[in-house]
Formats: structure tokens, C-alpha cells, sequence
């Protein structure tokens, strides 16, 4: 049962890395790739029926891991508290860019918005994957179960800790990269015209960068938390998510090449996924990792609610879960193929 | 009370008031959306269309202000309230997770249909965005009532060796009676929002003269819903909840009228001024008999007064406990009142040359934000000093690690960002109004 809801927790952010990162990185290029207001409304309308449900995916997953491991939410949540309200702010700014946008057709007004929507979608990844990287590193949980940290201190991975050093700042970079390369990938995917041009020649270059910098993110987490490496063998799920993060990789430069913009997205959408997958197989049962004492850890098996939350949260949850895959996979029906300028906004 | 707890509570009270402002607006526009549309599937009327067009705009800039407020107070249970997360989190992190899969998926997937897509969808199809958006919304309040109603009245749980609560009984935590009435009385508070807003709007543009026919439209439909929710807000829905709140929280109620001595015949005070320091009311003006008729159903009753309990369970602010009390009821009346009147003039075909009315009618509509607030504060202020009633005091859940620099960082940081916020939401809205029914597709 704690094997499932890790997995579910699991899966719920991997999924909303992979949704929200492609309307981050549109958000991050739209400045780069669409130059004239039609340009812009064109990005927008690619994104526009999505984004929102996509956030939706951070809520269910921090839903899901209060309802199974309400240790590890509270331990996580007010332990990092100043970056939380970082991700709270920029969420906020992003979604009021991209709505009160288009209300006002004022130049000033349009570039502000545009502007203001750029900065909270390249601040939104580095803030997800510095999470990851203090994930994967550790923090000074002790016996009571909680830990509070400064954003910084000598950026260092040794203790005392911040939310940002060294490595927690690589892997905010490399998330940064990763995620503006899957939205140029999408770009590329819905949209036609120059739009779609400069997003293909960004997503090449954004590409070698994200190899560039997931080879040394590879090294550096084999420095900061060799444990990680060592149940490599012992994870059979992690080597399938090794699979899916190579051969996600290379589908993206194949398809990026050969002009099959579809098969690149996909691939970029299964690295993202294979990663985190990976990353969680070879985490597990571990969820929030103690630099102080390995036994003061939160685990699944030690952070979880009672049985009988979790068995009456798995009875629901199984129906709601479909739910949610099918209105995506219904928004996806309606707004299948290229966007068609002027349909978001007004 | 230290300063952790005051900045923990001032930041969750300051963002979840200003948040509530939307969706209470949201959910009322959700019902009022869906019977428009009805009504043009119906009828085949454009100006049904029209009218549920300018709503959708309104809806739309609303509903996105509230999504994005709403975020916040999801992580603060977290962020700041950390060892009730890690306490009750076995039971209350259900309902917050079936909010998230069962109501916000739903709203999200259509609401983009609903604000943009009545060319693309046909009016069938727009029309079932619109019930879907309804149905997501009053979902989505429903989970966050029967979380509320968990901490006003725990039932269905069980109390673990180490103190935390497990969940024990689903459908018992889930249905439970404080869970069913409290969102009774939340949404037609909600409806009241809704409707006082669309009056107020047909009454702005009857005033100028403009696009009479949905002026009228807007009048006639805000003045009916509107005198239908205000007289359900008070009977049955606030009826049954005073009853609830006098049965399980009974120094919740002696707070809430400033009733220090037990006794029957008890009274409520159209106004006056809580002394906490001396244990008495300055200046009451009492209505004897009501709050035992309240409570109990009978006007000699006895209702207990603070005098009955020890006073480390008296909730902490009675000022403003009792002050948000008599906001709510006595908003609530007027709302009956001025409803009643404008419906009685518009039944005798009287209304749209009754100006004096039709300023009032224009006027009032901010006054169901502030009755939906004052009641919140009556349901979270009367809670104190109990996060779970009875179970898990305040001052025992907060993020105990984080520190006072902290918190007020963060609190700046919203009533800065909400204050601009605040602005361009009323700046847009004022705009659309401006613009009238049929200022852009």
C-alpha cells in the first residue's frame, strides 16, 4: 500500500514536470520565438486550453502526499518555506500574465504582461529542479521530523545547508534547459510559420545544451549522494526509466532532424519522465533523506497516514485518476493539430 | 499569544479572506451562467445568450484571480501549519486531494471551453461547459466545507498512540451533518454574492439608460435570485448551523453574542460593544428571548454563558468573534429587507422608475462580500482556540521551526502583491461593465 501511493505521488509530479514544463518553456521562448502580437497570441493559443490544468497536477499531486504522507508534506513544506512561497509567487504572476493579457490591447499593457509571464515561467524550473536536487541531496531533518533552511548559506552541499548551493543551482539550470527544450518542442508540434521555424532552431540548440548539462548533473549527484548509484542494481524500475531518459533523448534529436515534431516531443516528454522515474526508483522508500541521521529519514513506510486512509484514498483515487487522463485526453480531441492564430484571447 | 502564532494566523486569515472574495463571486455567477444558458436552450432568446456572454467575461477574469489565490492557501497547510499537517493530515488530506482531482480537473478543462469556446462548441456543448464549470465549482466547495466542518466538529476518525488523527470512517468523516448544513449556508451566502452583483449591474445600467433590455434582464433575475438566497441564508441553512454551533460549540455561541452569565431568556443585542477586560456588554440594546429561540427553538431556554466554561477554551478574540456575528446576521437582514422591497416593486411593475431603489440596489453589492467574510471569521474565530475542535489547540499546529522573519517576509509579500492584484481585477471588471453586454465577442 505505501509502495503504491509512493508510486502515485511519484508519477503525479512526474507527470506534472512533464505538463507544466511544456507551457513553462513556451512561456520562457514566446519573448524569443514570437516577435509580433499575432506571433504571441499564437503561442498563447497553444498553450491557453492547457495550462491550467496542468498546474492542476502540482495541487493533485501535493494533494495526494497530504493525504499519504502528511509527515512528509509538513517535514517538506515548512522546511523550505521561503521557496515555497517563491514557487506560490511565481505561480501567482504567471497565471494572472496570461489572463489579464489579453484584456487590454494596449502595446504597453501586452509587453508588460509578456514580460512579466516570461520571468515567472524561467523562475517556476529552476525552483522545481533546486527542489529535486535538495531532495536528492538531503536535508538536516532531526528526530522531531522537521528541519527549516535559509535559501542560502555558503553554497555548499556540507551542513549547514541552504535551498540553493552548488548543486541544487546545477540542477536548477539543467531543469531550466530541459524544460525550455520540451516547450520548443511543442512549439514546433502546434504551432506553423516562423513561430514554428525559431522554435525548431532553439530546440536544436537547447537540446545539446540539456545533454550537456544532464551528463554533469549525473556526475555531480554521484558526488552528493552516492547512495543513489548504489541501489542502481537493485531497482529494476530505475533502469526502465533510464531507458525511456536515453531513448527520450534520442527520439527528440531524431525527430527534431527529420522534421517529425510529434515524435520529438514525445521523446522529450519520456526523458522527462524517465528521469524523475528513475531518480524516485532509485530514492525509494526514502522521500525526504536526514544529512543528520539516515534513521531520522522520512520513508514511506515510517511518513505514511494510517491504513485505512490509505485504503479508502486508493478506492477513490483509481476512479478519479482515468477521470483526469480522460478530459485531458478529450481537450487533447478538440484542439487536435496546429493552432489556428486568434483562438485564445479576444 | 506569541508573535509566530499572530504572523502564521494573520498571513492563513489575510490570504484565505482576500481569496474567498472570488470564489463566493464564481460559484454565485456558476448558478446564475447555467440558468441563463438554460434558459436561451429553452427559449431560443438571443438576449438569454447576451446576458450569459457578459457573465462568462466577468466569470472568466474572476475565476482566474480566484485559481491563483486559491494556490496559497493549499501550501500554507504546509507551510505554516506544519504539525497540524503532520496531526490531522491522516484525515483532512482526502478531502484536499479530491478537490484537486475531482473539481479542479473538471474546471479546468472546461473553463477554457466555457470563455472561448461557444463558436467552436455550438450552444449545446457551451451550455455543458457552463453545468460543468457549475457542477466543478460547487464541487470543489463542498470538499473545503467538509474540511472546515472536520475541524469545526471532528466525527469518523480515531486518535493514533502518537497523538496524530487517522481517518476511521470515510463516509462518516465526509457526510457528516456540520459538513452538509455548513455548505447549505456557504452557498446560498454564495448565491447572495452572485445575485446582488447581477442586480447590481441591471441597476447601474437602468440608472444610465443604457441596453434596456439587458438592464432589465439583469434586474429582474439578480432581484428574484437575490431575495431567494438571502431568505435561504437565513432560514433553514443559518437557522440549522446556529443550532449546530449551540449544540457542539456552545462557548462558541456565548462569545459571539458577548454573553458572559448563563441564564434563560437569553438575548441578542442589536448592538453593543464587548468588554472583554470586565466581563461585559456596553450599550446593549437587547432583544430578550431571541438567542435562546436561536439555539434552542424555545424563548425561555438557557443558554450558557462564559461564566460555563473554563476560560482557556474561550475562544481568543471574542471582540471580533462577536463583532463578525453581528456583521453577518445583521447584513443578512437587511439583505432580506431591501430584496423583499425591490421584488415587491418589481412584481407591482414599479422598480425600474423607483430610483432611490435602483441606487440602492446598485450600491449594495459589496455589502454580501463583507456578510460572507464576517460569517467566515464567525466559523474560524468561534473554532479558537481549537484547530480540530476540542482536539488540537492553535498554537500546537504551526510550523514551530520557521521564525517570525520569515512569516512576515511572506506577509508582506502578499499584501503588497495582493493589493495590486486587488486593483487590476476591479480596473478590468469596471471596464467590462463600462463596456456593456455587447462590447466584444
Amino acid at each position: 500500500m505505501e509502495m503504491f501511493w509512493f508510486w502515485t505521488v511519484a508519477v503525479v509530479m512526474a507527470l506534472y514536470a512533464m505538463l507544466d514544463g511544456f507551457d513553462f518553456g513556451a512561456g520562457i521562448l514566446h519573448l524569443f520565438v514570437a516577435k509580433t502580437d499575432a506571433e504571441r497570441r499564437q503561442v498563447l493559443a497553444a498553450i491557453g486550453p492547457w495550462w491550467d490544468g496542468n498546474e492542476v497536477w502540482l495541487l493533485a499531486g501535493g494533494g495526494t502526499l497530504f493525504l499519504a504522507f502528511p509527515k512528509v508534506l509538513a517535514a517538506g513544506f515548512s522546511g523550505f518555506y521561503l521557496a515555497m512561497f517563491l514557487v506560490i509567487w511565481c505561480l501567482i504572476l504567471r497565471g494572472i500574465s496570461i489572463e489579464f493579457r489579453s484584456h487590454l490591447g494596449d502595446g504597453l499593457w501586452r509587453a508588460f504582461w509578456d514580460g512579466m509571464f516570461a520571468l515567472a515561467s524561467a523562475a517556476m524550473p529552476v525552483l522545481l529542479g533546486a527542489a529535486l536536487g535538495n531532495v536528492v541531496r538531503g536535508v538536516p531533518l532531526d528526530g522531531s521530523g522537521f528541519f527549516n533552511i535559509p535559501l542560502f548559506t555558503h553554497w555548499d552541499v556540507t551542513n549547514p545547508v541552504g535551498i540553493l548551493d552548488w548543486y541544487t543551482v546545477l540542477m536548477g539550470v539543467f531543469v531550466l534547459a530541459a524544460l525550455s527544450c520540451h516547450g520548443a518542442l511543442y512549439l514546433a508540434w502546434k504551432t506553423d510559420g516562423p513561430v514554428r521555424d525559431r522554435s525548431r532552431a532553439a530546440a536544436l540548440r537547447l537540446w545539446v545544451a540539456t545533454v550537456a548539462l544532464a551528463l554533469a548533473a549525473t556526475v555531480a549527484t554521484a558526488r552528493v549522494n552516492p547512495d543513489i548509484y548504489a541501489r542502481l542494481p537493485h531497482a529494476p524500475l530505475a533502469w526502465l526509466g533510464l531507458a525511456l531518459y536515453a531513448g527520450g533523448l534520442l527520439a527528440a534529436i531524431t525527430g527534431l532532424r527529420t522534421g517529425r515534431d510529434l515524435l520529438a516531443f514525445a521523446g522529450s516528454s519520456a526523458f522527462i519522465l524517465g528521469i524523475l522515474a528513475a531518480t524516485a526508483a532509485c530514492l525509494f522508500p526514502v522521500m525526504l533523506r536526514s544529512t543528520l541521521d539516515p534513521a531520522w529519514s522520512l520513508t514511506a513506510y515510517n511518513a505514511s497516514a494510517g491504513p485505512y486512509a490509505l485504503k479508502a484514498g486508493m478506492r477513490w483515487w483509481l476512479a478519479a485518476f482515468p477521470l483526469a487522463l480522460g478530459y485531458f485526453a478529450w481537450l487533447g480531441w478538440v484542439h487536435r493539430g496546429k493552432v489556428e492564430a486568434g483562438d485564445y484571447g479576444h | 499569544m506569541d508573535g509566530l502564532l499572530f504572523w502564521h494566523r494573520l498571513q492563513f486569515g489575510f490570504t484565505a479572506t482576500f481569496h474567498y472574495l472570488f470564489p463566493q463571486l464564481t460559484m454565485g455567477l456558476a448558478l446564475v451562467i447555467v440558468l441563463l444558458k438554460g434558459l436561451a436552450l429553452r427559449t431560443g432568446e438571443a438576449r438569454y445568450r447576451d446576458a450569459a456572454r457578459f457573465w462568462i467575461r466577468i466569470f472568466g477574469l474572476t475565476f482566474a484571480v480566484g485559481v491563483v489565490t486559491g494556490i496559497p492557501l493549499e501550501f500554507q497547510f504546509g507551510t505554516n501549519w506544519a504539525r497540524f499537517s503532520r496531526d490531522a493530515g491522516g484525515v483532512v488530506g482526502q478531502t484536499l486531494a479530491m478537490e484537486g482531482m475531482f473539481a479542479f480537473f473538471l474546471e479546468s478543462t472546461f473553463l477554457g471551453l466555457l470563455v472561448f469556446g461557444e463558436r467552436k462548441l455550438g450552444e449545446r456543448l457551451h451550455a455543458l461547459a457552463a453545468l460543468a464549470l457549475f457542477l466543478g465549482s460547487w464541487l470543489s466547495g463542498y470538499f473545503i466545507v467538509a474540511t472546515n466542518a472536520f475541524m469545526q466538529h471532528p466525527v469518523g476518525h480515531r486518535i493514533a498512540l502518537d497523538g496524530s488523527l487517522h481517518l476511521a470512517d470515510f463516509s462518516a468523516f465526509l457526510f457528516q451533518r456540520w459538513a452538509i448544513v455548513q455548505y447549505a449556508h456557504t452557498m446560498t451566502g454564495a448565491v447572495v454574492t452572485g445575485a446582488f452583483v447581477v442586480a447590481a449591474v441591471g441597476a447601474f445600467w437602468t440608472l444610465q439608460g443604457l441596453h434596456p433590455v439587458q438592464a432589465r434582464l439583469n434586474l429582474r433575475l439578480g432581484v428574484v435570485l437575490g431575495l431567494a438566497a438571502s431568505l435561504a441564508a437565513a432560514f433553514p441553512t443559518g437557522d440549522q448551523q446556529g443550532k449546530l454551533v449551540a449544540r457542539h460549540q456552545p462557548v462558541a455561541l456565548a462569545a459571539m453574542e458577548g454573553r458572559w452569565q448563563s441564564g434563560p431568556y437569553a438575548e441578542v443585542n442589536l448592538i453593543g460593544q464587548p468588554d472583554v477586560k470586565n466581563q461585559r456588554l456596553e450599550n446593549p440594546i437587547p432583544l430578550p428571548g431571541i438567542l435562546s429561540f436561536i439555539a434552542y427553538g424555545s424563548f425561555s431556554s438557557d443558554v450558557r454563558g462564559l461564566d460555563a466554561f473554563p476560560q482557556d477554551q474561550w475562544p481568543t478574540n471574542i471582540e471580533l468573534l462577536y463583532y463578525g456575528f453581528h456583521i453577518m446576521v445583521g447584513l443578512g437582514t437587511l439583505f432580506i429587507g431591501l430584496m423583499g422591497l425591490a421584488a415587491l416593486l418589481l412584481w407591482r411593475g414599479m422598480l425600474e422608475r423607483t430610483r432611490p431603489l435602483l441606487w440602492a440596489l446598485m450600491l449594495a453589492f459589496p455589502f454580501p462580500f463583507i456578510a460572507n467574510s464576517a460569517g467566515w471569521m464567525v466559523a474560524e474565530l468561534g473554532r479558537q482556540p481549537w484547530l480540530v475542535f476540542g482536539l488540537l489547540r492553535t498554537a500546537d499546529g504551526t510550523s514551530h521551526l520557521v521564525h517570525p522573519g520569515q512569516t512576515i517576509f511572506t506577509a508582506l509579500g502578499f499584501a503588497g502583491l495582493y493589493l495590486v492584484l486587488g486593483l487590476l481585477y476591479l480596473f478590468l471588471v469596471a471596464r467590462e461593465v463600462a463596456h456593456g453586454p455587447a462590447a466584444q465577442e
